[in-house]
């Protein structure tokens, strides 16, 4: 069946379809990663985002239960160049074009994806609609201009957990799947119970706080911190998540309070964007982003380069943050903010995925890292 | 971390000659080492025993030596240079293992040379088996069940714990020599027993087999901080069990999943961390079982390697260049990624594209060779193409391969008549294995099936599936009438031109035609490192057939260079070499230059080397849509076909027909050269003689035309290099033979059939040649040995020794008459034979040879370079150039033979070339320069001993003169019984020793026993040929120098004689030309 990728720029590719039967729509946007598309499917912070994968054979090795980082798909729309009918792989429980139908994800698949990263690369990332069957690319390119801008739009809402829940971790060491799990650096010296914002968290980001030894209650996005500080967690952690850092003041005053409150706090991705803002800093739109597995992230302090995985359209501007807050890791890319700790108080983010799923396990040490505020705490 | 300041001067080592499993992707990272580290400010010194390399253009280096790369002669090199620092990192096991020659010879500490890039505890561990095995226990990485044995009896108990099939490596042997796998145990005694003869140490890995485990490679980076960067992940399409030098490999990894894919990369970071190796890049080889993902880490090379090359430009990232870097000291994160310019080197590049990498193979050179693939590399070269899908690239990488004919189809194959023959084919890896899973797809079988047969990941298996169900779905319609969209399809699935044609049987011309109306042509895309993240000021292309063009063509005057493609045996670096110059000359001369080629081994496909790189197929498809989208801004493009062997010549006719502008010498007159009769016509008029010849298109003519000139004669298909298919026959019978096997060959060209001139002296000339007629000879250089001889396994002098002068003013004369007949605007090759004093004509060819390098290393003149400024219009005068060339000293190129690799093949020379790579001699005399050439061929030659000699009735004459001169060196004469009987009557003491066949203990006893030398042995006629046969392999298996032609025997009684009367000496290109000058002043 055909599909057609509108663009809100008046540009349009016609492919196939690759998945569900239909229309969707989301900000368009290209991720240079070679492996990990269920990661990136399943991850919440793509909510409202048409994911192109700029590797060209997608799909090879199907899909698997164990791969998923959140209850389902998350993406609005997917696009490859090539996906492959069949899956290939022991892991494998289905193929991928099984799963988008199955999922209802409206994807296209041949088309010039190169030449569709090239124009989000130059003119940034933009508003499209993939469609499927007989559809007129001009109307398709009207809905494009009109749905809501990223910028703006509070996402997290919509991806939370709507109760507060403890994740207990299965640990199963017949499960072959235990061989691909990251021995810790070490392990909590006693209980220590973290509590987890869930602004659209990835699930492995829970599997490497048990890996580490730490008990997780994760918390609606909107939970007062009061409520949070009154269970008496060892450590608070911000996730990564979806939409407009700069709209959501509600969790940035949840943030202000776990800073100030001193206890040990930690943040990924948005949750790094929450708690800049928390630090009095700003949060400003990038032109197409950074999404994928291979960028490269110096450790001020060390000198030393992580090759991280990335998903995020915004960062914090370096100038709008205090004295009391220290920029402690860079994009070797483009300079921009990778990391910040706080001067006086046990608070540290990161704008990159030290827990990986897909990516490389480079930065698996800032768990570590989390674990020694927590346990100096003690 | 600053660059060291410690380091001022540094030694690099090259890989030496081209040997299977060693080729010119050494000198492609040798040549980024050695710019990189000029352009840090550091003073280079070079060796390499390799002329045919753009690392030893006198150029590049400060200094430069061509020299025998064993630690007696590299130490001598230090004594003189002086150098601070040795990197071993960039030439293959080659220099990794001199390092740690000269390392243990105490030769570093003496000299005080630092090793930079990988330290001698490094190269050990990743090289010794159980070292390497031992460290990955400790740092809990699995490898294969095995056991490191240095006996047949440890080797018998171990085999009890792995079980069979049973692997069996050799320690320290270049691409896995000797060793194989084992079903039996019979097998694995004989396997055991060979691997245990090879190896320097006497020691072999027997290991568990994963013998249909996936496999795959990580190219991987490490700087002085720690940093560790993934290149490119490469997958083997052949399961576990053949060398992934003979794999069909494909790059990025496609069947694993992120999280295979993370573990591996996190063992990887371990390994290079536990082996040790401090900077640089290292190639780390997994396996993984299907079933249930298992992972064992199968070995690494602590250095660049041919998958480093091939990972250099699959992913744009220069792997050599930026390794040499960090032994300097710097960090990843302070060198910057060329491609894109404002990114650090500390990432790891993504691509947008597929990769496949083919081998080519050379089994029709050694018919007796068994062509088996296993876990001995046997491929002589590769071809690389890269697609915007899995499908595209891997039938662009089988167009690439240039196979010629029917070989070269995956089409239209003839349905297999014997299903037996195609299960085998299927079941036993081989060099058709690929075909014969086409045909079975064609009949219907099952991926499953295919699977179980092959091994191979149903993921590739469905996908070569969906190429034929698109093959058979274009087969049902005409041409002239096929849809856009099938069209489009079938372009995008890889399709050539040739394919279509052959698919609906019509002639690639109409397919041209309707894809034209169509309006289809290809686009290109760039291979940018980042998948399109960030800008790439690096036009380093590839065609499909996208949306969109990135090609982005200049209104420049541009010239467009094609290369030679994948390596084969006669078309190798040299023609590299040419094309690299060309280039080089010509970017000089302020023209835009565009490269196309689809070796990845090669300098021409390095994005450095020309303005605007095309990763292409040599096809006449290929090459025209790329001048088409060249000429598309206005630019005047013209096209280079001289340098690059066949592979550009035999398109030069139809691009000359296709409108595009030739320079240099014409395509006509390259074809009156290759026409014999239009050739014979010419020499005739210029009243140049030439062996009497005539030509055949069947059996009956053939023996007309042998009957009319006399036999013996030689015999070949026309358009042919390296001598494929040529034969010397002496009767009708082996005549008729010959015809009824030469069929295929080269269909619509006739054999040609020469008088063969015995005995002959045969010289080759390379010369250069204006447009004004002005010719200056490069040089005259003369075989060793004697006529019938491929001129490529020939070794050969500079200048020539025994050639009366008065010969060697005619064949000047005769070179210049020729050229300037046919016009010749370039360079041309001719080869001469002098017998019973008349020189004659026996092949001219206006174009690039084999001999250029050498002959440039000589003279120190780039011959190349100066043929591609002629080729633009400027004159030898203009240039300077009026006398014909000298050289400075006495310069001997000997070739090198891949024969360890084939058991069973017979290491005799004949008409048809069998030799992969060329080493070059230089010193004072030729005798010394004989000897070094030997040496660095890899045949010490003995100051002393037991010298058995066995040859001929018509050669025992000519032996008596070799054998005094041994005895003179106080060498003992052992020969077989008529040899001996000779020598005696002859004075010359001899004792007798028994043949293979004719009792015990023989002379395959006494060379076992490691009482023989040196072996003089002229082939017997064909009766006794097997005797004769399993002498010279012993010989070779056990690294006794055996000659085998007479001019050879007395060149190395010359060489022996020099060794002891002169010593060596080594001595740097720079001084060589410095004396000519002085000389010429």
């Amino acid at each position: 069946m055909k599909a057609i990728l509108a663009l809100e720029n008046g540009q349009w590719f016609e492919g196939t379809a690759a998945g569900a039967a239909g229309e969707t729509s989301g900000e368009v946007v290209f991720n240079t990663g070679l492996t990990g598309y269920q990661e990136i499917l399943t991850d919440p912070s793509y909510a409202r985002q048409i994911v192109v994968m700029t590797a060209p054979e997608i799909g090879n090795y199907g899909v698997a239960a164990d791969d998923e980082e959140s209850r389902g798909v998350q993406v609005a729309g997917f696009v490859v160049r090539e996906s492959s009918p069949l899956a290939s792989n022991w892991r494998a429980d289905g193929t991928l074009a099984d799963y988008l139908a199955t999922n209802g994800v409206v994807a296209i698949a041949n088309i010039d994806t190169r030449a569709l990263t090239r124009v989000l690369r130059s003119s940034g990332v933009m508003r499209g609609v993939i469609a499927t069957g007989a559809v007129d690319p001009g109307e398709l390119v009207e809905k494009a201009r009109a749905i809501p801008l990223m910028e703006g739009s509070d996402l997290v809402r919509e991806v939370t957990c709507e109760t507060a829940f403890d994740w207990t971790p299965v640990v199963d060491p017949a499960d072959p799947d235990a061989a691909y799990v990251v021995a810790p650096e070490r392990r909590a010296s006693r209980p220590l119970r973290v509590a987890a914002y869930d602004l659209g968290m990835k699930w492995n980001i829970l599997r490497r706080f048990a890996a580490y030894g730490c008990d997780v209650r994760v918390y609606p996005a909107t939970t007062p911190a009061g409520e949070v500080l009154a269970g008496r967690p060892d450590g608070i952690f911000f996730s990564n998540g979806p939409g407009d850092p700069a709209v959501l003041d509600y969790v940035v005053e949840n943030a202000r309070q776990a800073v100030n409150a001193g206890v040990p706090v930690f943040g990924i991705c948005l949750g790094h964007q929450i708690l800049a803002q928390a630090m009095g800093g700003r949060t400003y739109k990038l032109k197409f982003g950074h999404r994928g597995s291979n960028h490269p992230v110096k450790h001020l302090p060390t000198g030393q380069v992580e090759i991280t995985s990335q998903n995020h359209g915004f960062a914090v501007d370096p100038d709008s943050l205090g004295s009391d807050v220290e920029v402690t890791h860079v994009n070797l890319y483009d300079g921009t903010v990778e990391g910040l700790r706080h001067r006086r108080q046990p608070v540290f983010c990161v704008q990159y995925h030290p827990e990986a799923a897909p990516g490389p396990h480079d930065a698996d040490y800032l768990f570590r890292l989390f674990l020694d505020e927590m346990e100096r705490r003690a | 971390m600053p660059k060291r300041t410690d380091i001022h001067r540094v030694l690099v080592i090259g890989s030496g000659p081209i040997v299977i499993g060693q080729a010119c992707e050494f000198d492609y990272s040798g040549t980024q080492a050695v710019k990189a580290l000029k352009a840090e400010g550091l003073e280079v010194v070079l060796v390499n025993s390799n002329p045919a390399t753009i690392m030893t253009d006198p150029e590049l280096a400060d200094r430069t030596y061509v020299e025998p790369l064993t630690p007696e002669m590299v130490e001598a090199i230090i004594a003189r240079e002086r150098p601070d620092a040795l990197l071993p990192t960039v030439g293959g096991q080659t220099a990794l293992n001199l390092a740690v020659a000269l390392a243990e010879r105490g030769v570093l500490e003496r000299y005080g040379v630092t090793l930079i890039g990988a330290q001698i505890p490094a190269i050990k561990v990743a090289e010794d088996r159980q070292l390497f095995r031992d460290a990955m226990t400790e740092i809990g990485v699995e490898t294969p069940r095995s056991g490191v044995v240095g006996s047949m009896a440890q080797a018998l108990e171990v085999v009890t714990h792995v079980g069979f099939p049973a692997i069996i490596r050799p320690s320290f042997t270049l691409g896995g020599v000797g060793g194989g796998i084992a079903y039996n145990i019979e097998e694995f005694r004989e396997i055991v027993s060979r691997g245990l003869d090879l190896s320097p140490v006497h020691e072999v890995l027997v290991e568990e087999s994963v013998i249909g485990w996936k496999e795959f490679e990580l190219e991987v980076m490490r700087d002085g901080a720690d940093n560790f960067v993934v290149i490119c992940s490469i997958e083997n399409i052949d399961a576990m069990g053949v060398h992934t030098g003979d794999s069909i490999t494909v790059a990025p990894a496609l069947t694993l999943t992120d999280k295979e894919y993370q573990r591996m990369r996190d063992v990887a970071r371990r390994i290079i961390r536990r082996v040790g190796v401090e900077t640089g890049g290292s190639n780390i080889q997994f396996a993984v079982n299907p079933e249930n993902g298992r992972m064992v880490a199968i070995e690494m090379n602590p250095r660049v390697s041919r998958s480093s090359a091939l990972a250099s430009k699959a992913t744009g990232f220069p792997i050599a260049k930026i390794a040499a870097k960090l032994a300097l000291g710097y960090r990843l994160d302070e060198i910057p990624n060329d491609i894109t310019k404002v990114t650090p080197a500390s990432f790891e590049p993504t691509i947008d594209y597929i990769v496949v990498k083919f081998p080519r193979w050379a089994f029709e050179k050694f018919p007796l060779a068994d062509a088996t693939l296993t876990t001995q590399m046997k491929s002589v070269g590769e071809a690389m193409a890269i697609g915007r899908t899995f499908k595209q690239a891997f039938l662009k990488g089988i167009r690439s391969l240039e196979l010629g004919g029917a070989r070269g189809q995956i089409f239209g194959q003839s349905p297999d008549e014997d299903p037996a023959e195609l299960h085998r084919q299927l079941v036993v890896p081989n060099e058709r294995r690929m075909w014969a899973i086409f045909r079975a797809l064609e009949r219907g079988d099952s991926i499953e099936t295919l699977h179980e047969l092959t091994h191979i990941d149903p993921w590739f298996l469905a996908q070569f599936k969906d190429i034929v169900h698109l093959a058979q779905t274009a087969a049902l319609g005409e041409v002239r009438e096929m849809s856009a969209d099938l069209m489009r399809t079938l372009k995008q699935a890889g399709f050539g031109d040739g394919d279509i044609a052959t698919i609906c049987q019509t002639t690639p011309e109409a397919v041209r035609a309707r894809r034209e109306e169509l309006g289809l042509s290809p686009t290109y895309k760039r291979i940018d490192t980042c998948a399109a993240e960030f800008e790439s000021h690096t036009p380093y292309l590839y065609g499909t057939y996208e949306q969109e063009c990135e090609a982005d063509p200049t209104s420049r005057r541009k010239v467009v260079i094609l290369g030679s493609g994948p390596n084969r045996i006669g078309q190798g670096i040299e023609f590299d070499y040419c094309c690299v110059h060309a280039a080089f000359a010509l970017r000089d001369e302020g023209l835009e230059t565009v490269m196309v080629n689809c070796n990845p081994e090669t300098v021409s496909t390095d994005y450095d080397t020309v303005d605007r790189l095309y990763f292409e197929p040599l096809t006449l498809e290929d090459v025209l849509a790329i001048i088409a989208r060249e000429q598309q801004e206005g630019g005047e493009v013209s096209c280079v076909v001289q340098f690059g062997g066949q592979t550009p010549l035999k398109l030069a006719l139809r691009l000359q027909a296709a409108g595009v502008d030739i320079i240099g010498t014409s395509p006509d007159s390259i074809d009156l050269a290759e026409d014999r009769e239009r050739f014979s016509q010419l020499l005739w008029d210029l009243g140049i003689p030439q062996p009497a010849n005539g030509m055949a298109v069947s059996r009956e003519q053939a023996r007309l035309v042998a009957e009319s000139i006399g036999y013996p004669v030689v015999v070949r298909p026309s358009y042919v290099l390296g001598g494929r298919a040529m034969a010397i026959v002496y009767d009708p019978a082996s005549l008729d033979r010959y015809m009824a096997s030469a069929v295929d060959v080269s269909p619509e060209r006739p054999i040609l059939v020469d008088r063969f001139l015995e005995d002959a002296f045969e010289l080759d000339v390379d010369a250069v040649c204006d447009r004004e007629g002005h010719v200056v000879i490069g040089g005259i250089m003369e075989h060793i040995e004697e006529a019938g001889i491929h001129s490529g396994d020939s070794s050969c002098v500079v200048p020539p020794y025994l050639v009366a002068e008065r010969h060697l003013e005619t064949i000047r004369d005769y070179t210049r008459r020729i050229a300037r007949a046919l016009n010749v605007v370039g360079l041309m090759n001719a080869q001469f034979a002098i017998k019973d004093d008349v020189v004659y004509v026996i092949e001219v060819n206006p174009r690039a040879s084999r001999t250029v390098p050498y002959l440039s290393k000589a003279t120190g003149v780039p011959l190349a370079k100066v043929a591609a400024r002629l080729m633009l219009g400027q004159t030898l005068p203009e240039l300077g150039f009026t006398a014909d060339l000298e050289v400075a000293g006495v310069f001997v190129k000997t070739p090198v033979f891949p024969f360890v690799r084939f058991p069973g093949v017979d290491t005799i020379l004949g008409p048809e070339m069998k030799s992969t790579g060329e080493v070059m001699g230089g010193a004072p005399s030729f005798g010394t320069a004989f000897a070094k050439a030997q040496m660095g061929a890899g045949h010490e030659l003995p100051r002393t001993g037991t010298a058995f000699i066995s040859v001929n009735n018509d050669d025992k004459p000519n032996v008596l003169g070799i054998a005094r001169g041994l005895v003179e060196l106080g060498f003992t004469i052992v020969a077989t019984r008529g040899t001996a009987a000779y020598l005696r009557a002859h004075g010359i003491p001899a004792e007798v020793t028994y043949k293979i066949n004719e009792g015990r203990p023989h002379v395959g006893d006494r060379i076992l026993n490691g009482e023989i030398s040196l072996i003089i042995n002229t082939p017997l006629g064909r009766e006794s040929f097997f005797d004769d046969r399993s002498v010279r392999r012993l010989a070779m298996m056990h690294g006794i120098a055996c000659v085998t032609t007479l001019t050879g025997g007395s060149a190395t009684v010359a060489a022996v004689k020099a060794l002891g009367e002169e010593g060596l000496d080594v001595r740097a290109l720079q001084d060589y030309y410095a004396t000519a000058a002085v000389d010429q002043a």
